[in-house]
């Protein structure tokens, strides 16, 4: 298997508050590969955009990275200082945000914007022309002329292709994308997903796409982790995932896709909320609305593993699929359905 | 006297209910209050002083203004500390041989009056035009608000000097002793008056579409009367941060007023006319005339400052 | 955009003709005009003659009409304690005022700003926790008190500042004197300059921090660092432009209240300017100097809300384009 773009290990991230510490995510790990879409979900405040916050170095005071490992192409860079982090953001490792309509700075125009960005990574002299060149791929007509329009003279699914333009100027590796469409009208959610997908794969850049809409993941994605309480809950190939989920807070997220197949009348619902972060249970994090509920799981902290043999086979599992359940730990009977 | 001192907002916040005492002491208000030092400073300093001015004509070794016990040989006595001073005048006299001390007391009094006078004259106008302008609308709102925005583009104090000026001429033949106090309440109270219409209008015409106003006038109560017994309540509370904040301002609005010779004659002087009168002798280096009632008038700004600044805080957390 | 502007005109000459009306009221009905025009001993027909000269025996609205005509072309009358013209008087006076005036913004405008970025920059710093502090006196301080304490400080204990009055000043065109060409002028500017323009810069500054702050919590600042743009460009390009935009209105608003408050600092610095002159018109009630001096002021105002109004909409794009619909 060839080294992955990036690598995420055991990652702790700390807020400290007036109320004490609030842990945003604990030990959460993962790898991305070249051309490799990971997809992330989970409910808000399950530690999806802190995540890609953390790897691409922008946690801010009050919080900070209190464990764990994050390598680029096997290199460390949650240690690096700020201004040699400074240089790789972008370069390397960009980031998209949510809201196309707040990420551009209203009083410059979009080539401003991207000449700039393109200055600052990349020696180039018709900068100029590279950032119409990357306006025409993504996808906005008349580059030449728009180039010097200001942010507000765009439509919202037009701005996010800009933003995505600015991501991709310095032809980085890994892009972070937090819920690039939420913020999006429906109509033009496939187009900027497929667009991201389409000039990820031609450049073989790493995305991890962070989102609560498990329609755009299991379109997209070539892997996905789910999130719950700041860890990872389950992590495998995305048709994998979706079929076969072996987590129970997967299988309620799953059971809430609806689908045309599905002959089911009503969505399935899990019961409850997710915990504060300042108060999350002992044990499983999701004990208390959990319905296989054990009592290991008031205990011990399950790790993601791959689950039993048995299972495994039962279940037709691909390799690479990792579970933090107690359910399908190797070795312990009881746990069977 | 109008300066809400901690314990009166504590008071209006929590009134009502058996167990007041045990309201107050739970309260957000009372809480963010005992978390912050510096506005319990603040507040000490401010009821020392409002106790002071109200005490003065006990606590204050002389009384400035009996012109039995005070000689013109005792002028310029510098503080008792310095080469010269007498033990009598512990922080030295003025030009006329008046105690110093004594008269920053009786001075304390004069500005605490006008300018708890003034903004409870600005609140009572601003309100009640507030009050129409948002429940009537139309033309009666328009005006109100036009003048509103045309006095807004001008200071404060400037309104204040014209007011001045006109009153004082309308006024001819009538003393400056007897003139002066009533002059800059009026001057204050018409120069500081938007800020109220604008909040409570604002809030007026939210409340006027509520239910039970609604309900009153179906039962066919006359408007002045579901105007105050009904809305006032519910829009009253910001008019109390305002008032706070606004009597810093109005006392040095008077002091600014006096200072320019414009407010309180030299025979009755609050904090700014002993400042002007200070200010005339700070070359010949009777520094002490200036420098004590200056003092007082700024810690004594700073504090109810602080105070406004903690409740604006304390009852909006959104406002800051 | 011609609109725009042509909407934003009228309603500044709406406002221009309210604070005429006041003037004019004040003008005519507070102390008769011709009661400080004649001495005691003028004999009565004397003054009726005069009353229908200055025609007083008009209606009101036709001398409300006269008032503004006469005010078009910079004509209020004449002093009652000068008796000389109030436009002379005012003149005169006039550029020790602008001078003030514009030394102090400009000052506010420079201190405030570098102080308010540093604040926002450095929220935490030592230097930022101590000109916070200084804000909060500065505001709390009478702008009187400040004066006399710079002059106690500098004048009369170090000597090194005049204390007051304009300094040498040089004659330009046939209006204008100037105190920027000598020496002791522009030293005679320092202390008055600060102390008019303390309290606004302290304004300016806490407006920069807040609006900064919130500029660098902003999307498009997150997303420019998640570009990697240097921290120089993010702090000083992308996030001080944005603070600017609604300081310039502010600070273009206090250019106003700064004329306005020259009165306070005139005073204690004894400059010849036309605050003083108001001053001595209010103590002694000389209604067309006080008319002509709202009138001015008034003025001023309108000018530069509209000309801020106008500006705001040049350095926004998203306003230029409000502006053309």
């Amino acid at each position: 298997m060839p080294e992955p773009v990036v690598s995420v290990r055991n990652l702790k991230v700390e807020f400290a508050g007036r109320r004490g510490t609030l842990v945003a995510i604990d030990d959460v790990s993962f790898d991305i590969h070249r051309g490799e879409v990971l997809g992330v979900v989970g409910e808000s405040g399950a530690g999806k955009s802190v995540t890609g916050s953390a790897i691409i170095g922008l946690i801010e005071p009050p919080g900070r990275i209190a464990g764990g490992q994050i390598l680029l192409h096997g290199q460390r860079i949650d240690n690096l200082a700020p201004e040699e982090m400074r240089r790789l953001r972008g370069r390397k490792i960009a980031m998209i945000f949510q809201d196309p309509l707040t990420s551009l700075n209203p009083l410059f125009t979009v080539g401003e914007q991207l000449v700039e960005t393109i200055l600052t990574h990349l020696d180039l002299s018709p900068a100029e022309a590279r950032a119409i060149s990357l306006l025409g791929e993504v996808g906005i007509p008349a580059p030449d002329k728009r180039i010097d329009g200001y942010p507000h003279e765009f439509s919202g699914g037009m701005r996010q292709r800009v933003v995505i333009a600015l991501a991709l100027s310095a032809e980085p590796d890994f892009i972070v994308a937090d819920e690039p469409t939420t913020a999006l009208d429906v109509s033009v959610q496939a187009q900027i997903i497929a667009l991201l997908k389409k000039l990820c794969r031609e450049r073989g850049t790493a995305v991890m796409l962070v989102t609560h809409d498990m329609g755009v993941i299991a379109e997209t994605a070539d892997r996905v982790a789910v999130m719950y309480a700041g860890r990872v809950a389950e992590i495998g190939p995305v048709r994998d995932v979706v079929k076969h989920p072996l987590h129970p807070y997967a299988r309620g997220l799953m059971g809430a896709i609806p689908t045309l197949e599905s002959e089911a009348d009503r969505l399935v619902q899990i019961p409850g909320s997710m915990p504060r972060l300042t108060n999350i249970p002992r044990g499983c994090a999701f004990n208390p609305r959990c319905d296989r509920l054990i009592d290991r799981c008031r205990q011990d902290r399950p790790d993601p593993i791959e689950p039993d043999p048995a299972t495994a086979a039962r279940e037709h599992l691909m390799a690479g699929h990792r579970v933090a359940c107690h359910l399908y730990e190797p070795r312990k009977t009881g746990a069977k359905q | 006297m109008p300066t809400p001192t901690p314990e009166e907002v504590k008071g209006l916040v929590a009134s009502g209910g058996a167990t007041l005492a045990s309201r107050i002491r739970d309260s957000d208000i009372y809480l963010s209050f005992r978390a912050s030092p510096l506005t319990m400073l603040a507040a000490a300093i401010v009821v020392i002083m409002v106790a002071g001015a109200l005490l003065a004509a006990w606590i204050a070794p002389t009384n400035p203004f009996d012109p039995a016990t005070v000689f013109l040989a005792d002028a310029s006595i510098p503080p008792r500390w310095q080469q010269g001073g007498d033990p009598r005048f512990v922080i030295g006299t003025d030009d006329q041989g008046r105690d110093l001390y004594s008269a920053i007391l009786y001075g304390l009094r004069v500005s605490l009056l006008v300018g708890g006078m003034g903004v409870l004259l600005a609140a009572v106008i601003g309100i009640t035009l507030g009050l129409v302008a948002g429940y009537f609308g139309g033309r009666v709102d328009a005006i109100i608000m036009r003048i509103a925005d045309v006095q807004l583009t001008f200071p404060a104090i400037l309104i204040a000097l014209l007011i001045d000026g006109v009153v004082q001429a309308l006024m001819k033949g009538v003393p400056r002793e007897q003139s002066a106090i009533p002059v800059l309440v009026i001057s204050i109270g018409l120069s500081f008056w938007v800020q109220y219409a604008r909040t409570i209008r604002g809030s007026t015409m939210v409340e006027k579409n509520k239910d039970y106003v609604a309900a009153a006038r179906l039962v066919g109560l006359p408007a002045p009367v579901i105007m105050l017994r009904h809305v006032l309540p519910n829009v009253i509370g910001p008019v109390l941060v305002i008032l706070t904040i606004n009597l810093g301002l109005a006392i040095i609005t008077e002091a600014t007023l006096s200072f320019l010779g414009v407010g309180l004659p030299p025979t009755q002087p609050s904090l700014g006319t002993l400042i002007a009168i200070g200010n005339k002798y700070l070359f010949s280096g009777d520094w002490w005339i200036v420098t004590f009632p200056g003092l007082t008038l700024a810690i004594l700004v700073l504090a109810v400052n602080l105070l406004g600044d903690w409740l604006r805080d304390a009852l909006n957390p959104k406002l800051r | 955009m011609l609109a725009f502007i042509l909407r934003r005109i009228a309603q500044s000459l709406l406002v221009m003709v309210t604070v005429a009306l006041i003037a004019f009221v004040m003008f005519r009905f507070v102390g008769d005009p011709v009661n400080q025009m004649v001495g005691v001993d003028t004999p009565q027909a004397e003054v009726a003659r005069l009353r229908e000269s200055l025609g007083l025996n008009d209606s009101t609205i036709v001398q409300f009409g006269r008032f503004l005509w006469n005010a078009l072309h910079f004509e209020f009358g004449t002093s009652y304690q000068f008796r000389l013209p109030v436009t002379q008087l005012l003149g005169e006076r006039a550029p020790a005022t602008l001078e003030l005036a514009l030394v102090a913004s400009l000052f506010a405008l420079i201190v405030g700003v570098v102080m308010g970025v540093y604040c926002a920059l450095r929220p935490n710093g030592i230097l930022a926790r101590l000109f916070q502090a200084i804000s909060l006196v500065g505001v709390s301080l009478p702008t009187f008190l400040i004066g006399i304490l710079l002059i106690y400080v500098f004048a009369v204990t170090l000597g090194w500042l005049p204390s007051n009055g304009r300094g040498q000043v040089v004659k330009l065109g046939r209006w204008w004197t100037t105190g920027f060409f000598t020496a002791s002028g522009l030293r005679a500017l320092i202390l008055p300059a600060i102390t008019l323009g303390l309290f606004q810069m302290t304004l300016i500054m806490r407006l920069v921090r807040a609006e900064m702050m919130e500029v660098m919590r902003t999307d498009y600042v997150k997303f420019a660092r998640a570009r990697g743009i240097r921290t120089r460009s993010i702090h000083f390009r992308h996030a001080l432009k944005n603070t600017l935009i609604p300081v310039i209105t502010i600070a273009g608003l206090q250019l106003g209240s700064i004329i306005a408050f020259a009165i306070i600092t005139e005073t204690v610095f004894n400059w010849p300017g036309m605050g003083l002159l108001f001053l001595k018109a209010v103590q002694n009630v000389d209604i067309p100097i006080m008319a002509a001096y709202l009138m001015l002021i008034g003025l001023l105002f309108v000018t530069i809300n509209l000309i801020v109004d106008l500006a705001y909409g040049l350095v926004d794009p998203r306003l230029r384009v409000a502006m053309r619909s």
